[in-house]
């Protein structure tokens, strides 16, 4: 791709900030991408999955000659437990396979292993698991009612965890208050749906007792160290290898017990064993979202000036606790960003975990923040109609506009443009047309409706922040080693792991610009915790800041040396270089070097340093940055056919500030999907159990994420607000684009329906529910 | 999502594959057509044929003959055969505005008229016109030839009159009186899913007034059917808002509707209401 190269022609341009085209591309365009279900193994797994809620395991019958792997055959590995050291956690822990008793409809109770996938599945088909039922709770307000059969010994009243906060004066503020405006919102369970679902790959060496485990996962390196964990053996033992990933969307973030088993099972087979799950088994069995009760109140002034919000957030986490984040990583989520973009400093929330018989919840894109957006955008139109004020009136009254701003929670906001990205978009709209154009519709029998979500988002936030939750396991930091080869090529081993972000595309970029050569001379390894250092992985919109700003720094040091062998080399001073283009130059002259001969001479002619440089050019930045926060303005607007209940998309439009962009068609194309999983979020996408906690939605017809039919053209507007927070000032912007949609469109839609007198604050806003509400006022009087 | 085991039976012609149909019916065995329905259904284990007749080689199946009055549709022609009209009868754009709303371009390209037929969900189009129709289905096996009328022909979900041995070789619709009208509507969430409910209503107008009025109803009730109430409310009436409506509303009360996670029975009902006047406004159009 010539667009790599050029530019580097001595015309000094930067290539942070520049759309180039994203390295991986090619190869995935062409299938050549290799991931981890196209590996060959000697032995594959078909997990048997339980059919029941809830119930004990009375037998397991499996024919003759099969290979049938039970908790009973795997007594030594460890349950996988979670730990919060806040917040009333109580710690419950999920054996491999159901050891007893099962939790959830689709929990694995028997590993079938044999010579092919088909074979195991057909083996699996004749396995019987007696199981006697058990009352099934699958609301959560159900399982926390009194009385609730208890699902796990170590969490009375199914309450896994529960957060209280309460600013000091908050009652007196409270009750000065001119009106309370209140929502009870609904956000049911989504599953992130990643294209390629989970799969893994595990392979024993014979030679050296060592297991190589591929997997498709956000985290390579806390997988070897839980997986190694549970299995009680030294992770020097084991290699986890993500090679390309098919998405994550935060699903592949949580270690998921068939990795554990599949990686005991090649140690005790001596082979290798594959597993390649389905599409059914990850709709049902891998791990579940969204699914929370919010009540908020907001007390306003008699100006409709918010004083004062109080929240009570209860969250499905399903059967077991997610690993690393613990089942806090909705409930406390929501506690902590419930304040959002506006100005207020009274704050009380109750936040709590409820244990169900359902899949277990863990991270999805956006993380609570899709379902308090659309809570507090929904509060914030109902107070407009409350004052009878316009909806970007009660914005524009109620915005942080100065930074740095400390939140009521305690959370430090860095500069940011709330206030200048929602005018952006007002403008851009054109809400004054809109205005004419719905009221000139509206007297046609036709509803239009325009709604709009402003929201800030944490993002990029390093170890003090998990540190807040009193995690067993705080992640936060990335490490990235620099080197340049004696060839003068670039490599970079980075601890993140993206599954198809475009970070080695990005990080290139970075590294260009301070190392002087261009992108396509830069490598980015990842992936392999025997190349690359340890570090957390993808996930909480972090990589680009934290792992950028790793690179940043290595980047730093390498110049830094580069410089010092110029100095030497050219016999200059190190103020008179210049390194750019390839090259070091001393201004004003003739006299120059390039990086591949002072690479060379860094390994090959050290002598000539006479001690005054380190041999090698290889450089390591460490980077743990406080967080920042990014935002933006989603605009909806809608066409409501009253008659059916059918909910179109006219028009999407997005106005974000994501601090420096490094490369503005991959932040486009991050927006991009996100806003196409948001849409899927307010409108389609459900997780349905029934009373007896089966699922009738276990497959693509059934849960339905947005085609490209129900997506309309997404508009983009940018603003830059550099990010005083973080090195590269970038700020994140992975999970964005899914915060704003189910906020903006459920807006729109009540903005469509107000003429019926009726609002949805459920979400997906199906026509089914739509039609329900305008068939009750239709009959009312 | 693996199907279980099967043995896949390829005959070239009508007789070789009654001949296996006959051989296999015992065991499960079962026709694959286009394989669209039936595939997905194996993954998922639902269901586990020991034996699958082919009939993608089988020749003489892939016609369509229109006779001046009847248009004949053999088992292997494709959904997408009627992206443009058949034959200049009305009934050529009718096939043509149908089939557009049949899942996606892919599916239509590989899944067959018959195949939807002898599937008989409830929300198929093709099930739909030929319940609408007055379609005659042609069930050949090696004992011999049954012609069933479409009333006849579908028994409820996905289930119909064919023997486990029968091949539905083919299928024939009545052409349309020249001056007929026809009307389509169906309501589904996301383009080229299955209707939550779908009208397909035909008519005639004599000095302007409904004559000959049909008004079929597809994915409302385990089965497609002519709804008579609604075409009570049509005939002998100049094509108006008023009409429409009371056709849609007889419709929408004259049902059983099904009901589903996402479609509850008072949801159905007004589903059917618009689906049917909407249909009917098609038809003006
Ligand atoms: C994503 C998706 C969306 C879809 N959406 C729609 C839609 O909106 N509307 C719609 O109508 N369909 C839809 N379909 C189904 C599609 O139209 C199928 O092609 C059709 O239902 C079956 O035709 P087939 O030729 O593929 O049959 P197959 O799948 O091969 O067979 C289906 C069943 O019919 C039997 N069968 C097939 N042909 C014969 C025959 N000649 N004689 C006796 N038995 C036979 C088979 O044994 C099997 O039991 C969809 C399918 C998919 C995958």
């Amino acid at each position: 791709m010539s667009a790599h190269t050029k530019g580097s022609g001595g015309d000094g341009m930067k290539w942070v900030g520049r759309s180039i085209r994203r390295v991986e591309d090619p190869a995935l365009l062409r299938g050549r991408g290799r991931f981890t279900g196209d590996l060959p193994a000697t032995h594959w797994v078909r997990f048997v999955r339980s059919p029941n809620a809830a119930g004990k395991i009375k037998s397991i019958s499996a024919p003759d000659g099969a290979v049938v792997i039970t908790a009973a055959d795997i007594k030594g590995v460890k349950k996988i437990t979670p730990m919060l050291h806040k917040f009333e956690y109580r710690p419950v822990g999920q054996p491999i396979l159901a050891d007893g008793e099962v939790r959830f409809v689709g929990e694995a109770v028997v590993a079938v292993v044999a010579a092919t996938e088909e074979e195991a599945e057909d083996i699996a088909d004749l396995v019987e698991i007696d199981i006697e039922d058990a009352e099934a709770l699958v609301d959560s307000r159900v399982a926390i009612a009194a009385g609730a059969r208890q699902i796990h010994a170590e969490a009375p009243g199914n309450v896994i965890l529960k957060g209280e906060v309460k600013s000091p004066g908050f009652d007196a503020v409270w009750a000065s208050a001119a009106k309370i405006v209140k929502i009870d919102a609904r956000s049911n369970r989504q599953n992130a749906t990643p294209m390629e679902p989970r799969a893994a790959h595990a392979a024993y060496d014979a030679a050296s007792g060592r297991v190589t485990l591929h997997c498709t996962t956000q985290m390579p390196h806390l997988m070897r160290t839980a997986i190694a964990d549970c299995l009680g053996m030294p992770e020097s033992d084991l290699r986890v290898i993500a090679p390309d990933v098919g998405g994550g969307f935060g699903q592949k973030m949580s270690l998921c017990t068939e990795y554990v088993l599949v990686t005991w099972l090649a140690r005790h087979l001596k082979s290798s064993v594959g597993w390649t799950e389905d599409r059914r088994e990850n709709l049902i069995a891998s791990f579940h979202s969204r699914d929370q009760y919010v009540t908020l109140e907001g007390a306003f002034d008699k100006d409709a000036k918010l004083l004062a919000l109080r929240a009570d957030v209860l969250s499905n986490v399903g059967a077991y606790s997610c690993f690393p984040t613990t089942s806090g990583v909705e409930p406390l989520m929501a506690m902590a960003e419930m304040p959002g973009p506006y100005d207020f400093q009274h704050y009380q929330c109750l936040a709590r975990g409820a244990l169900t018989n359902t899949c277990t919840m863990a991270a999805y894109r956006g993380v609570s923040r899709p379902v308090i957006t659309f809570t507090l955008e929904r509060l914030m139109d109902k107070a407009a109609k409350a004052f009878a004020i316009d909806p970007v009136d009660i914005r524009r009254k109620n915005l942080i506009t100065t930074f740095p701003y400390k939140s009521a929670m305690g959370l430090e906001y860095d500069e940011a443009s709330y206030r200048e990205t929602m005018e952006m978009a007002v403008e851009a709209i054109n809400l004054p047309a809109f205005r004419a154009r719905q009221q000139l519709a509206r007297e046609r029998g036709e509803y239009l409706g325009i709604g709009f979500a402003t929201f800030s988002e944490r993002t990029g936030y390093g170890s003090p922040a998990f540190a807040a939750r009193g995690m067993a396991i705080t992640p936060g930091w990335e490490t990235v080693h620099v080197t340049v080869d004696p060839s003068g090529y670039v490599e970079a081993r980075i601890g993140s792991s993206p599954h198809g972000q475009g970070l080695r595309t990005t990080l290139a970029q970075i590294i260009a610009d301070e190392i002087g050569v261009p992108p396509d001379m830069i490598k980015i390894v990842h992936g392999d915790t025997e190349t690359a250092p340890y570090g957390w992985g993808t996930f909480a919109s972090r990589s680009l800041v934290i792992s950028g700003g790793a690179t940043l720094i290595a980047s730093r040091k390498i110049r830094a040396k580069l410089l010092k062998i110029a100095e030497h080399m050219l016999e200059a001073a190190e103020t008179d270089i210049v390194l750019a283009d390839g090259k070091a130059k001393v201004a004003g002259t003739d006299r120059e070097v390039s990086i591949a001969a002072m690479a060379r001479e860094a390994y090959t002619q050290t002598h000539r340093f006479k001690g005054e440089i380190e041999p090698g050019l290889s450089e390591s930045g460490t980077y743990d940055p406080p967080g920042t926060f990014s935002n933006a303005c989603h605009v909806a607007i809608v066409r409501l056919d009253p008659e059916t209940g059918h909910v179109k998309l006219e028009r999407y439009l997005v106005a974000e500030d994501a601090g420096r962009i490094i490369n503005p068609m991959i932040a486009d194309g991050q927006v991009h999907g996100g806003v196409v999983q948001g849409i899927g979020n307010a409108l389609l996408e459900e997780i349905i159990y029934d009373e007896s906690g089966a699922i009738l939605t276990a497959n693509l017809a059934d849960y339905m994420p947005p085609t490209a039919h129900e997506v309309p053209p997404i508009e983009l507007h940018h603003m830059e607000t550099p990010s005083t927070q973080s090195v590269t000032k970038a700020k994140g912007l992975g999970e964005g684009g899914t915060i704003g949609p189910p906020a903006a469109i459920v807006n729109a839609i009540n903005d469509a329906m107000a003429p019926f007198d009726v609002e949805i604050d459920t979400i997906p806003a199906t026509p089914q529910r739509i039609r329900a509400l305008l068939r009750n006022a239709e009959r009312a009087p | 999502m693996k199907p279980a085991p099967f043995v896949r039976h390829v005959p070239r012609t009508l007789d070789e594959a009654l001949k296996i149909l006959t051989d296999v019916a015992g065991e499960d065995g079962r026709v694959l057509a286009g394989g669209q329905s039936l595939v997905p259904i194996m993954a998922f284990r639902l269901a586990k044929p020991a034996h699958l007749v082919d009939i993608n080689e089988v020749e003489g199946l892939d016609k369509i003959a229109d006779d001046g009055k009847t248009l004949t549709i053999g088992a292997r022609v494709r959904h997408a055969a009627f992206h443009q009209p058949v034959t200049a009868n009305p009934l050529g754009a009718l096939l043509s505005y149908v089939a557009r709303h049949i899942a996606h371009y892919p599916i239509r390209m590989r899944g067959t008229f018959c195949g939807s037929l002898a599937h008989a969900d409830p929300s198929s189009e093709w099930c739909l016109t030929s319940a609408t129709l007055g379609a005659v289905m042609v069930a050949k096996s090696v004992k011999g030839t049954r012609d069933i009328k479409a009333a006849e022909f579908f028994d409820g979900i996905m289930s119909t009159n064919l023997k486990e041995d029968e091949l539905l070789a083919e299928m024939r619709l009545p052409l349309l009186p020249a001056d007929a009208k026809f009307g389509f509507y169906e309501f589904s969430r996301r383009a080229g899913d299955f209707a939550m409910a779908a009208s397909l209503v035909t008519y005639r107008l004599d000095g302007g007034k409904i004559v000959d009025a049909r008004v079929g109803l597809g994915g409302a009730e385990a089965s497609p059917r002519r709804i008579p109430e609604a075409e009570a409310e049509l005939n002998g009436k100049a094509p108006s808002d008023a009409a429409f409506r009371a056709a849609g509303e007889a419709a929408s009360a004259a049902i059983e509707p099904l009901e589903d996670h996402q479609t509850d029975a008072a949801y159905r009902r007004d589903l059917v209401k618009v689906v049917v006047r909407r249909a009917l406004e098609h038809s003006l159009t």
